[in-house]
Protein backbone atom coordinates (compact mmCIF):
# COMPACT_ATOMS: atom_id res chain seq x y z
CA UNK A 1 0.00 0.00 0.00
CA UNK A 2 3.06 2.56 0.59
CA UNK A 3 4.48 2.79 -2.88
CA UNK A 4 1.58 3.06 -5.32
CA UNK A 5 2.56 5.85 -6.47
CA UNK A 6 5.67 4.51 -7.91
CA UNK A 7 4.15 1.15 -8.59
CA UNK A 8 4.46 0.41 -11.96
CA UNK A 9 1.56 0.14 -14.70
CA UNK A 10 1.00 -3.61 -15.70
CA UNK A 11 0.68 -4.22 -19.09
CA UNK A 12 -3.27 -4.10 -20.33
CA UNK A 13 -3.86 -2.48 -16.77
CA UNK A 14 -6.73 0.45 -16.67
CA UNK A 15 -4.89 3.93 -15.20
CA UNK A 16 -7.27 5.11 -12.47
CA UNK A 17 -7.79 8.53 -11.14
CA UNK A 18 -9.54 10.88 -8.34
CA UNK A 19 -12.29 12.56 -9.52
CA UNK A 20 -14.94 15.09 -7.93
CA UNK A 21 -18.45 14.78 -8.74
CA UNK A 22 -20.57 17.73 -7.73
CA UNK A 23 -24.35 16.81 -7.60
CA UNK A 24 -27.17 18.65 -7.26
CA UNK A 25 -29.77 17.42 -5.00
CA UNK A 26 -33.06 18.00 -3.69
CA UNK A 27 -35.01 15.65 -0.77
CA UNK A 28 -38.83 16.45 -0.76
CA UNK A 29 -38.87 14.97 2.79
CA UNK A 30 -35.73 16.88 4.05
CA UNK A 31 -32.66 16.02 5.66
CA UNK A 32 -31.52 16.70 9.00
CA UNK A 33 -29.25 19.25 7.47
CA UNK A 34 -31.38 20.29 4.27
CA UNK A 35 -35.09 21.71 5.08
CA UNK A 36 -37.92 19.37 2.75
CA UNK A 37 -37.53 20.71 -1.28
CA UNK A 38 -34.08 22.66 -0.75
CA UNK A 39 -31.46 22.46 -3.48
CA UNK A 40 -28.56 22.16 -2.55
CA UNK A 41 -24.92 20.95 -3.82
CA UNK A 42 -22.43 18.00 -2.60
CA UNK A 43 -19.28 16.53 -3.85
CA UNK A 44 -17.99 13.23 -3.55
CA UNK A 45 -14.45 12.16 -4.53
CA UNK A 46 -13.99 8.79 -6.32
CA UNK A 47 -11.45 6.85 -7.31
CA UNK A 48 -12.49 6.01 -10.84
CA UNK A 49 -11.06 3.75 -14.10
CA UNK A 50 -10.21 5.57 -17.17
CA UNK A 51 -13.23 3.41 -19.13
CA UNK A 52 -15.48 4.09 -16.32
CA UNK A 53 -18.82 6.62 -17.20
CA UNK A 54 -20.70 9.26 -15.23
CA UNK A 55 -23.23 6.56 -14.69
CA UNK A 56 -20.78 4.47 -12.93
CA UNK A 57 -19.74 7.24 -11.19
CA UNK A 58 -23.19 7.38 -9.51
CA UNK A 59 -23.82 3.84 -9.44
CA UNK A 60 -20.38 3.46 -7.12
CA UNK A 61 -22.12 6.60 -4.79
CA UNK A 62 -25.26 5.05 -4.74
CA UNK A 63 -24.19 1.67 -3.90
CA UNK A 64 -21.04 2.66 -1.78
CA UNK A 65 -21.24 5.91 -0.48
CA UNK A 66 -24.20 7.30 0.04
CA UNK A 67 -27.77 5.06 -0.51
CA UNK A 68 -29.94 7.65 -0.61
CA UNK A 69 -28.41 9.28 -4.05
CA UNK A 70 -31.94 9.21 -6.47
CA UNK A 71 -31.54 8.84 -10.31
CA UNK A 72 -32.98 7.18 -13.21
CA UNK A 73 -31.04 4.21 -15.39
CA UNK A 74 -32.50 1.27 -17.15
CA UNK A 75 -30.34 -0.23 -19.90
CA UNK A 76 -26.98 1.56 -19.20
CA UNK A 77 -26.27 1.23 -22.50
CA UNK A 78 -27.43 4.74 -24.23
CA UNK A 79 -30.53 3.26 -25.88
CA UNK A 80 -33.59 3.29 -23.07
CA UNK A 81 -32.80 7.48 -22.66
CA UNK A 82 -33.49 6.94 -18.84
CA UNK A 83 -30.72 8.82 -17.22
CA UNK A 84 -30.45 11.82 -19.12
CA UNK A 85 -28.87 14.90 -17.02
CA UNK A 86 -27.34 18.29 -17.02
CA UNK A 87 -23.45 17.28 -17.07
CA UNK A 88 -21.04 20.34 -17.08
CA UNK A 89 -23.67 22.37 -18.06
CA UNK A 90 -24.72 20.22 -21.43
CA UNK A 91 -27.45 17.57 -21.64
CA UNK A 92 -26.00 14.25 -21.65
CA UNK A 93 -26.62 10.52 -21.14
CA UNK A 94 -25.02 9.86 -18.16
CA UNK A 95 -24.28 6.01 -19.56
CA UNK A 96 -22.60 7.57 -22.88
CA UNK A 97 -19.73 10.14 -20.98
CA UNK A 98 -16.65 9.11 -20.17
CA UNK A 99 -15.47 10.58 -17.12
CA UNK A 100 -12.30 11.06 -18.72
CA UNK A 101 -13.24 12.91 -21.94
CA UNK A 102 -14.84 15.40 -19.03
CA UNK A 103 -11.58 16.70 -17.66
CA UNK A 104 -11.43 15.01 -14.24
CA UNK A 105 -9.22 17.25 -12.75
CA UNK A 106 -12.00 19.52 -12.36
CA UNK A 107 -15.03 18.78 -10.42
CA UNK A 108 -17.74 17.30 -12.83
CA UNK A 109 -20.95 19.20 -11.97
CA UNK A 110 -24.16 17.08 -12.21
CA UNK A 111 -27.65 18.70 -12.21
CA UNK A 112 -31.08 16.95 -13.06
CA UNK A 113 -32.18 18.31 -17.14
CA UNK A 114 -33.86 21.78 -17.01
CA UNK A 115 -37.43 22.92 -17.46
CA UNK A 116 -39.07 20.19 -15.37
CA UNK A 117 -40.40 20.03 -11.97
CA UNK A 118 -37.33 18.00 -9.86
CA UNK A 119 -39.05 15.24 -7.95
CA UNK A 120 -35.90 14.15 -6.32
CA UNK A 121 -32.13 14.62 -6.90
CA UNK A 122 -31.54 14.03 -10.60
CA UNK A 123 -35.11 12.95 -10.78
CA UNK A 124 -37.23 14.95 -13.09
CA UNK A 125 -41.48 14.81 -13.44
CA UNK A 126 -41.28 13.93 -17.28
CA UNK A 127 -45.20 14.32 -17.47
CA UNK A 128 -44.89 17.35 -19.25
CA UNK A 129 -42.47 16.32 -21.65
CA UNK A 130 -45.06 12.82 -22.57
CA UNK A 131 -48.11 15.00 -23.11
CA UNK A 132 -46.35 17.27 -25.47
CA UNK A 133 -45.87 14.08 -27.42
CA UNK A 134 -49.57 12.35 -27.03
CA UNK A 135 -50.16 15.42 -28.50
CA UNK A 136 -48.79 14.96 -32.15
CA UNK A 137 -50.41 11.57 -32.27
CA UNK A 138 -47.28 9.73 -32.52
CA UNK A 139 -49.05 6.44 -33.58
CA UNK A 140 -49.52 5.76 -37.90
CA UNK A 141 -52.78 7.28 -39.48
CA UNK A 142 -53.84 5.25 -42.21
CA UNK A 143 -57.57 5.24 -44.26
CA UNK A 144 -59.33 2.26 -46.40
CA UNK A 145 -58.57 -1.08 -45.25
CA UNK A 146 -55.78 -2.38 -43.61
CA UNK A 147 -53.22 -4.04 -46.62
CA UNK A 148 -53.29 -8.05 -45.76
CA UNK A 149 -49.03 -7.49 -46.00
CA UNK A 150 -46.83 -5.21 -45.35
CA UNK A 151 -46.51 -1.48 -46.41
CA UNK A 152 -44.14 -0.79 -48.88
CA UNK A 153 -42.21 2.06 -48.88
CA UNK A 154 -38.74 2.54 -51.11
CA UNK A 155 -35.58 3.38 -49.78
CA UNK A 156 -35.97 6.93 -50.82
CA UNK A 157 -39.30 7.54 -48.81
CA UNK A 158 -37.68 5.90 -45.57
CA UNK A 159 -34.75 8.13 -46.14
CA UNK A 160 -36.89 11.19 -45.39
CA UNK A 161 -37.54 10.68 -41.94
CA UNK A 162 -34.58 7.81 -41.29
CA UNK A 163 -33.11 10.30 -38.75
CA UNK A 164 -35.97 11.25 -36.77
CA UNK A 165 -36.79 7.36 -36.09
CA UNK A 166 -33.54 7.23 -33.92
CA UNK A 167 -35.27 9.20 -31.16
CA UNK A 168 -35.32 7.72 -27.33
CA UNK A 169 -37.05 10.07 -26.03
CA UNK A 170 -34.42 10.93 -23.35
CA UNK A 171 -35.74 14.73 -22.98
CA UNK A 172 -32.28 16.06 -23.61
CA UNK A 173 -33.14 18.38 -26.49
CA UNK A 174 -36.46 19.79 -24.75
CA UNK A 175 -35.28 20.83 -21.68
CA UNK A 176 -31.74 22.33 -23.21
CA UNK A 177 -33.97 24.68 -25.33
CA UNK A 178 -33.96 28.37 -24.06
CA UNK A 179 -37.52 28.54 -25.52
CA UNK A 180 -38.80 25.55 -23.20
CA UNK A 181 -37.00 26.89 -20.50
CA UNK A 182 -38.81 30.15 -20.24
CA UNK A 183 -42.26 28.91 -21.56
CA UNK A 184 -43.56 25.05 -20.75
CA UNK A 185 -46.67 25.64 -22.98
CA UNK A 186 -43.73 25.10 -26.14
CA UNK A 187 -44.11 21.64 -27.66
CA UNK A 188 -40.49 21.58 -27.54
CA UNK A 189 -38.00 19.92 -30.01
CA UNK A 190 -38.65 16.15 -29.33
CA UNK A 191 -42.73 16.18 -29.61
CA UNK A 192 -41.63 18.05 -33.20
CA UNK A 193 -38.82 15.44 -34.09
CA UNK A 194 -41.91 12.99 -32.93
CA UNK A 195 -44.43 14.91 -35.35
CA UNK A 196 -41.50 14.87 -38.44
CA UNK A 197 -41.28 10.92 -38.01
CA UNK A 198 -45.38 10.40 -39.27
CA UNK A 199 -45.48 13.71 -41.37
CA UNK A 200 -42.45 12.64 -43.46
CA UNK A 201 -43.49 9.17 -43.66
CA UNK A 202 -45.31 7.86 -46.92
CA UNK A 203 -47.39 5.25 -45.23
CA UNK A 204 -48.58 7.69 -43.14
CA UNK A 205 -51.64 9.88 -43.76
CA UNK A 206 -52.46 11.97 -40.91
CA UNK A 207 -50.04 14.47 -41.66
CA UNK A 208 -52.05 17.49 -42.14
CA UNK A 209 -53.50 16.66 -38.83
CA UNK A 210 -50.04 16.59 -37.14
CA UNK A 211 -48.76 19.99 -39.07
CA UNK A 212 -52.19 22.06 -37.68
CA UNK A 213 -51.52 21.10 -34.63
CA UNK A 214 -47.89 22.09 -34.88
CA UNK A 215 -49.28 25.30 -36.32
CA UNK A 216 -50.28 26.43 -33.17
CA UNK A 217 -49.03 29.28 -31.31
CA UNK A 218 -46.78 26.85 -29.15
CA UNK A 219 -45.66 25.04 -32.24
CA UNK A 220 -42.84 25.38 -34.48
CA UNK A 221 -43.05 29.10 -34.54
CA UNK A 222 -41.91 29.13 -30.84
CA UNK A 223 -38.23 28.03 -32.53
CA UNK A 224 -35.52 30.70 -32.65
CA UNK A 225 -32.74 27.98 -33.98
CA UNK A 226 -30.80 28.05 -31.26
CA UNK A 227 -29.37 24.77 -32.10
CA UNK A 228 -29.14 23.57 -28.32
CA UNK A 229 -31.30 20.72 -29.39
CA UNK A 230 -28.94 19.35 -32.01
CA UNK A 231 -25.65 19.90 -29.86
CA UNK A 232 -27.98 18.19 -26.91
CA UNK A 233 -28.99 14.75 -28.73
CA UNK A 234 -27.04 11.97 -27.68
CA UNK A 235 -28.56 10.39 -30.73
CA UNK A 236 -26.90 12.83 -33.02
CA UNK A 237 -30.56 13.67 -34.57
CA UNK A 238 -30.15 17.15 -36.71
CA UNK A 239 -33.50 17.87 -34.24
CA UNK A 240 -33.13 21.73 -35.61
CA UNK A 241 -32.94 20.76 -39.45
CA UNK A 242 -36.04 18.53 -38.51
CA UNK A 243 -38.07 21.06 -36.98
CA UNK A 244 -37.18 23.70 -39.99
CA UNK A 245 -38.70 21.20 -42.45
CA UNK A 246 -41.77 21.16 -40.72
CA UNK A 247 -41.68 25.00 -41.09
CA UNK A 248 -40.69 24.45 -44.79
CA UNK A 249 -43.81 22.15 -44.88
CA UNK A 250 -46.25 24.27 -43.24
CA UNK A 251 -45.34 27.57 -45.61
CA UNK A 252 -44.98 26.14 -48.65
CA UNK A 253 -48.12 23.32 -48.45
CA UNK A 254 -46.17 20.73 -49.69
CA UNK A 255 -45.17 17.64 -47.55
CA UNK B 1 -74.07 0.35 -12.27
CA UNK B 2 -72.13 -2.62 -13.09
CA UNK B 3 -70.48 -4.39 -10.37
CA UNK B 4 -67.52 -3.92 -11.81
CA UNK B 5 -67.59 0.09 -11.03
CA UNK B 6 -66.90 -0.72 -7.55
CA UNK B 7 -63.36 -3.13 -8.22
CA UNK B 8 -62.03 -0.78 -11.84
CA UNK B 9 -60.28 2.18 -10.51
CA UNK B 10 -61.56 5.03 -12.90
CA UNK B 11 -58.38 5.92 -15.19
CA UNK B 12 -59.01 9.64 -15.70
CA UNK B 13 -58.32 10.72 -19.26
CA UNK B 14 -55.06 13.04 -19.53
CA UNK B 15 -55.94 16.39 -20.41
CA UNK B 16 -53.76 18.50 -22.99
CA UNK B 17 -51.39 20.57 -21.66
CA UNK B 18 -52.34 23.47 -23.86
CA UNK B 19 -55.41 25.50 -23.69
CA UNK B 20 -57.03 26.65 -27.02
CA UNK B 21 -55.73 26.42 -30.69
CA UNK B 22 -53.91 29.10 -33.07
CA UNK B 23 -55.63 32.59 -33.97
CA UNK B 24 -55.64 31.66 -37.69
CA UNK B 25 -51.88 30.99 -38.59
CA UNK B 26 -51.27 33.92 -36.81
CA UNK B 27 -47.75 32.60 -36.14
CA UNK B 28 -47.37 31.80 -38.88
CA UNK B 29 -47.83 34.74 -40.58
CA UNK B 30 -45.64 36.81 -37.68
CA UNK B 31 -42.64 34.22 -38.72
CA UNK B 32 -43.04 34.78 -42.08
CA UNK B 33 -43.31 38.48 -41.61
CA UNK B 34 -39.99 39.03 -39.44
CA UNK B 35 -38.27 37.14 -42.87
CA UNK B 36 -40.05 39.42 -45.38
CA UNK B 37 -39.12 42.21 -43.59
CA UNK B 38 -35.76 41.36 -42.20
CA UNK B 39 -34.44 41.25 -45.57
CA UNK B 40 -36.29 44.35 -46.98
CA UNK B 41 -35.48 46.50 -44.00
CA UNK B 42 -31.80 45.64 -44.20
CA UNK B 43 -31.71 47.09 -48.19
CA UNK B 44 -33.93 50.24 -46.51
CA UNK B 45 -31.49 50.73 -44.08
CA UNK B 46 -28.27 50.11 -45.36
CA UNK B 47 -29.17 52.28 -48.58
CA UNK B 48 -30.25 55.33 -45.82
CA UNK B 49 -26.80 54.95 -43.88
CA UNK B 50 -25.02 55.33 -47.13
CA UNK B 51 -26.83 58.34 -48.61
CA UNK B 52 -26.65 59.92 -45.61
CA UNK B 53 -23.16 59.16 -44.00
CA UNK B 54 -21.33 58.02 -46.82
CA UNK B 55 -22.15 59.64 -50.06
CA UNK B 56 -21.70 63.14 -51.07
CA UNK B 57 -19.60 65.24 -47.90
CA UNK B 58 -20.54 62.32 -45.81
CA UNK B 59 -21.92 62.92 -41.84
CA UNK B 60 -20.97 66.66 -42.18
CA UNK B 61 -23.42 67.20 -45.08
CA UNK B 62 -26.70 66.55 -42.70
CA UNK B 63 -28.30 69.69 -41.23
CA UNK B 64 -31.76 70.97 -41.68
CA UNK B 65 -31.17 72.00 -45.38
CA UNK B 66 -30.04 68.53 -46.25
CA UNK B 67 -33.51 66.46 -44.80
CA UNK B 68 -35.55 69.64 -46.43
CA UNK B 69 -33.84 68.47 -49.89
CA UNK B 70 -34.30 64.33 -49.27
CA UNK B 71 -38.12 65.01 -48.32
CA UNK B 72 -38.19 67.14 -51.17
CA UNK B 73 -38.50 64.31 -53.11
CA UNK B 74 -41.76 61.70 -53.02
CA UNK B 75 -39.08 58.92 -53.06
CA UNK B 76 -37.34 59.48 -50.33
CA UNK B 77 -40.94 60.56 -48.41
CA UNK B 78 -41.98 56.97 -48.96
CA UNK B 79 -38.72 55.59 -48.39
CA UNK B 80 -38.81 57.45 -44.60
CA UNK B 81 -42.43 56.30 -44.37
CA UNK B 82 -41.85 52.37 -45.35
CA UNK B 83 -38.55 52.32 -43.06
CA UNK B 84 -40.61 53.76 -40.27
CA UNK B 85 -43.55 51.40 -40.36
CA UNK B 86 -41.40 48.42 -41.15
CA UNK B 87 -38.95 48.89 -38.36
CA UNK B 88 -41.44 49.34 -35.81
CA UNK B 89 -43.37 46.53 -36.23
CA UNK B 90 -40.58 44.51 -36.62
CA UNK B 91 -38.82 45.40 -33.39
CA UNK B 92 -42.43 45.80 -32.18
CA UNK B 93 -43.52 41.79 -32.94
CA UNK B 94 -40.03 40.88 -31.69
CA UNK B 95 -40.69 42.87 -28.29
CA UNK B 96 -44.36 40.71 -28.34
CA UNK B 97 -42.57 37.24 -29.14
CA UNK B 98 -39.80 38.40 -26.14
CA UNK B 99 -42.86 39.28 -23.91
CA UNK B 100 -44.87 35.77 -24.41
CA UNK B 101 -41.55 34.39 -23.64
CA UNK B 102 -41.19 36.20 -19.90
CA UNK B 103 -43.90 37.51 -18.83
CA UNK B 104 -45.45 34.15 -17.05
CA UNK B 105 -48.69 36.35 -15.41
CA UNK B 106 -51.84 37.31 -17.96
CA UNK B 107 -52.31 40.38 -16.21
CA UNK B 108 -48.67 41.31 -16.94
CA UNK B 109 -48.22 39.68 -20.58
CA UNK B 110 -51.41 42.20 -21.20
CA UNK B 111 -50.33 44.86 -19.40
CA UNK B 112 -47.08 45.05 -21.20
CA UNK B 113 -48.57 44.16 -24.83
CA UNK B 114 -51.26 47.14 -24.01
CA UNK B 115 -47.85 49.21 -23.78
CA UNK B 116 -45.83 47.97 -26.15
CA UNK B 117 -48.96 48.70 -29.24
CA UNK B 118 -49.55 52.01 -27.57
CA UNK B 119 -45.89 52.89 -27.61
CA UNK B 120 -45.34 51.55 -31.91
CA UNK B 121 -48.77 53.51 -32.78
CA UNK B 122 -47.77 56.61 -31.24
CA UNK B 123 -44.48 56.46 -32.93
CA UNK B 124 -45.69 55.58 -36.19
CA UNK B 125 -48.13 58.06 -36.39
CA UNK B 126 -45.81 60.91 -35.49
CA UNK B 127 -43.13 59.91 -37.35
CA UNK B 128 -45.60 59.90 -40.38
CA UNK B 129 -47.07 63.43 -39.53
CA UNK B 130 -43.58 64.24 -39.40
CA UNK B 131 -42.66 63.37 -43.26
CA UNK B 132 -45.65 63.89 -44.87
CA UNK B 133 -46.45 67.67 -43.39
CA UNK B 134 -43.39 68.69 -43.21
CA UNK B 135 -42.77 71.87 -45.06
CA UNK B 136 -39.43 73.72 -44.67
CA UNK B 137 -40.77 76.72 -45.97
CA UNK B 138 -44.20 77.43 -44.28
CA UNK B 139 -45.78 81.29 -45.06
CA UNK B 140 -47.78 83.09 -43.04
CA UNK B 141 -51.25 84.30 -44.10
CA UNK B 142 -50.14 86.72 -46.24
CA UNK B 143 -48.06 84.84 -48.46
CA UNK B 144 -44.30 85.63 -46.98
CA UNK B 145 -41.85 83.96 -45.21
CA UNK B 146 -42.49 83.19 -41.48
CA UNK B 147 -39.87 84.36 -39.60
CA UNK B 148 -36.90 82.55 -38.74
CA UNK B 149 -37.01 80.02 -42.07
CA UNK B 150 -33.67 78.88 -43.23
CA UNK B 151 -32.11 81.38 -45.57
CA UNK B 152 -32.02 78.95 -48.70
CA UNK B 153 -36.35 79.38 -48.57
CA UNK B 154 -35.58 83.05 -50.71
CA UNK B 155 -33.89 80.71 -53.40
CA UNK B 156 -36.75 78.21 -53.34
CA UNK B 157 -39.32 81.16 -53.89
Amino acid sequence: MTATAEAPTKAGEVPSFDVTLRIQRMDPDGTPDHPAGEEYWEEFTLTMHGTDRVLDALHKIKWDVDGSLAFRRSCAHGVCGSDAMRINAKNRLACKTLLKDLNPKRPITIEPIKGLPVEKDLIVDMEPFFASYREIMPFLMTSGPTPERERLQSPEERARFDDTTKCIMCAACTTSCPVFWTDGQYFGPQAIVGAHRFIFDSRDEGEWDRLEILNDKAGVWKCRTAFNCTEACPRGIEVTKAISEVKKALNTGAV
Amino acid sequence: MSTADATTPVVEPLRPIRSGRSRNHAEQWSWLFMRGSGVLLLVLIFTHLFINLFSGDGVNQIDFAFVAGKWASPVWKIWDFVMLVLAMIHGGNGMRLLINDYARETWMRKTLKTLLTACVATIVVLGSLVIFTFDPCPLDASGDLLPGVPTFCEDVR
